[in-house]
């Protein structure tokens, strides 16, 4: 033993070499197990005791869990994937523009060096951006078990509360599949208190304009409840209205009444709404003139 | 078994081949200080949000206290000890040094090696300063000269 301080408790470390393996070790464990992707969230909390699993389940040596696929149906992200690898993907850039902004908003490039998409879905945290560009575009997670195989459940299945999905004990999240059809753009923005922290409100939307006319729309919000939301009355008021900087003023208007939101240690509700409010208008206009 | 050194990890250090048994729940930070002795990387927060700790794996600048030593079985990691010597700075070292872009030097070690993944990723200046340096905590400069020495380092042209 070494005589200094451990910051962790103490735990069984298993680093699976295959998916078949880590599915095993998920299975058959009568403790507590805990995956390790990038573990920029579970080493922090088991640094500071929030977490003290039995054992600790490595995938970093997973092979074929890192892929990352872009083309004109949409982005298949591995679990495994690096945020500053995808980030720096050619493909994803061009097919999927909004994750590369999103994901320039988790952290900073040294967190992101590590930071999994799978680990940063699975960890279900209410103001991180990726679940929110998820629920925007109405997109998926691939789990996987070993007694069930796999299934791909959408964002609203997925994610049921603060840190918490409907991942079963036994499942590993494989994938993250964000969708794109023909004519939907998509963008994210947010505010922060400090580039890089979690964001106070973050919004992403995604449009599908024709011949200047909106024809359909979708909003979702992070940071301001147990899950992303959709903003569906927003959505319902673009549809059919011309894309123009008066739309942008009533779809803020009507995201700062019905965007959800608390008081906590950093902004009141009412300033939390209004910055919802404001990111809607930021996103429309940017949106619009890009069209 | 937990609570006790039962893995074995070999690792390169600093160039250096470094053997060792440890516990699964031994941090890269420890290992690197309290096993292999480097006490140049520092420690503060211990969740990822100083960047004090930062050190290379694979040429990759990560928060060594959000990393297992387990993790770096087979993996290259470069600490602040891989740049100069007192008597024989780098020169990222001598431009942090000439541009006073230190106070107390406690966020210095993690800073440095941000730059230097920076710098070997093929990041340019702006790259380094606008978004990586933020991944630090300064609690004396006020940023100003660690900017300056970034931009006197990256405009010297050299490789260290
Ligand atoms: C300084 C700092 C700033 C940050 N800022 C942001 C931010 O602005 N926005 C943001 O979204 N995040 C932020 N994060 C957190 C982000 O970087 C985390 O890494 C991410 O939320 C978790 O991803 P991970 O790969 O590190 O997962 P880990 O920390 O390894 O795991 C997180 C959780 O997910 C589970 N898990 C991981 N992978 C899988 C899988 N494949 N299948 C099933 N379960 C899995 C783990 O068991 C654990 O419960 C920040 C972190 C730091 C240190
Ligand atoms: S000690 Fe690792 S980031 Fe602060
Ligand atoms: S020089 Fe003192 S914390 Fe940066």
């Amino acid at each position: 033993m070494k005589g200094y301080c451990m910051k962790p408790g103490p735990f069984r470390y298993i680093a699976a070499q295959s998916v078949e393996e880590a599915l095993d070790v998920l299975a058959s464990a009568e403790e507590d197990v805990a995956i390790l992707a990038g573990g920029q969230s579970l080493v922090s909390l088991m640094n500071l005791r929030l977490a003290r699993p039995d054992i600790v389940l490595d995938i970093n040596r997973v092979p074929g869990l890192a892929t990352v696929q872009a083309d004109d149906s949409g982005a298949r992200i591995g679990a495994l994937a690096r945020a500053a690898v995808v980030e720096r993907d050619a493909s994803v850039g061009r097919y999927v523009p909004a994750l590369i902004t999103a994901i320039g908003h988790i952290g900073h490039p040294q967190v992101r060096n590590r930071t999994t998409i799978g680990g940063n879905v699975a960890h279900a945290d209410p103001s991180s951006e990726l679940p929110g560009l998820l629920a925007c575009m109405e997109g998926t997670v691939t789990l996987a078990s070993a007694s069930r195989g796999a299934r791909e459940v959408g964002w609203d299945e997925f994610f049921i509360s603060v840190f918490t999905t409907c991942k079963e004990p036994d499942e590993l999240v494989t994938s993250v599949n964000f969708p794109m059809a023909p004519g939907w753009r998509y963008a994210y923005d947010e505010v922060a208190t400090r580039h890089g922290d979690y964001p106070l409100a973050g919004v992403s939307m995604g449009l599908r304009v024709d011949g200047g006319v909106v024809q359909e729309a979708r909003v979702s919000v992070v940071g301001v409840a147990d899950r992303p939301v959709r903003l569906s009355s927003v959505e319902a008021a673009a549809a059919g209205q011309d894309a123009s900087a008066a739309l942008a003023r009533d779809m803020a208007g009507i995201a700062r009444t019905e965007c959800p939101a608390s008081d906590d240690a950093h902004v009141s509700a009412e300033h939390r709404r209004w910055l919802a409010g404001t990111l809607v208008s930021r996103l429309m206009a940017s949106m619009v003139d890009a069209a | 078994m937990t609570g006790e050194p039962d893995i074995r990890i070999t690792t390169t250090v600093n160039d250096v081949t470094v053997e060792a048994q440890v516990e699964g729940r031994t941090l890269l930070s420890d290992f690197l200080r309290h096993d292999v002795g480097l006490t140049g990387t520092h420690v503060a927060c211990e969740h990822g949000v100083c960047g004090a700790c930062t050190v290379l794996v694979d040429d990759q600048p990560v928060r060594s206290c959000l990393m297992l030593a387990a993790q770096v079985d087979g993996c290259r990691v470069d600490t602040v000890e891989s740049l100069g010597t007192q008597d024989d700075l780098s020169p990222l070292q001598s431009a942090m040094w000439a541009e006073h872009g230190l106070q107390c030097g406690f966020c210095t070690p993690g800073i440095l090696m941000t730059v230097e993944g920076g710098r070997r990723a093929g990041l340019d200046v702006r790259q380094v300063v606008e978004d990586a340096l933020p991944g630090h905590l300064c609690r004396c400069t006020g940023y100003q000269n660690i900017r300056n020495a970034i931009e006197s380092y990256f405009a010297q042209g050299v490789q260290a």
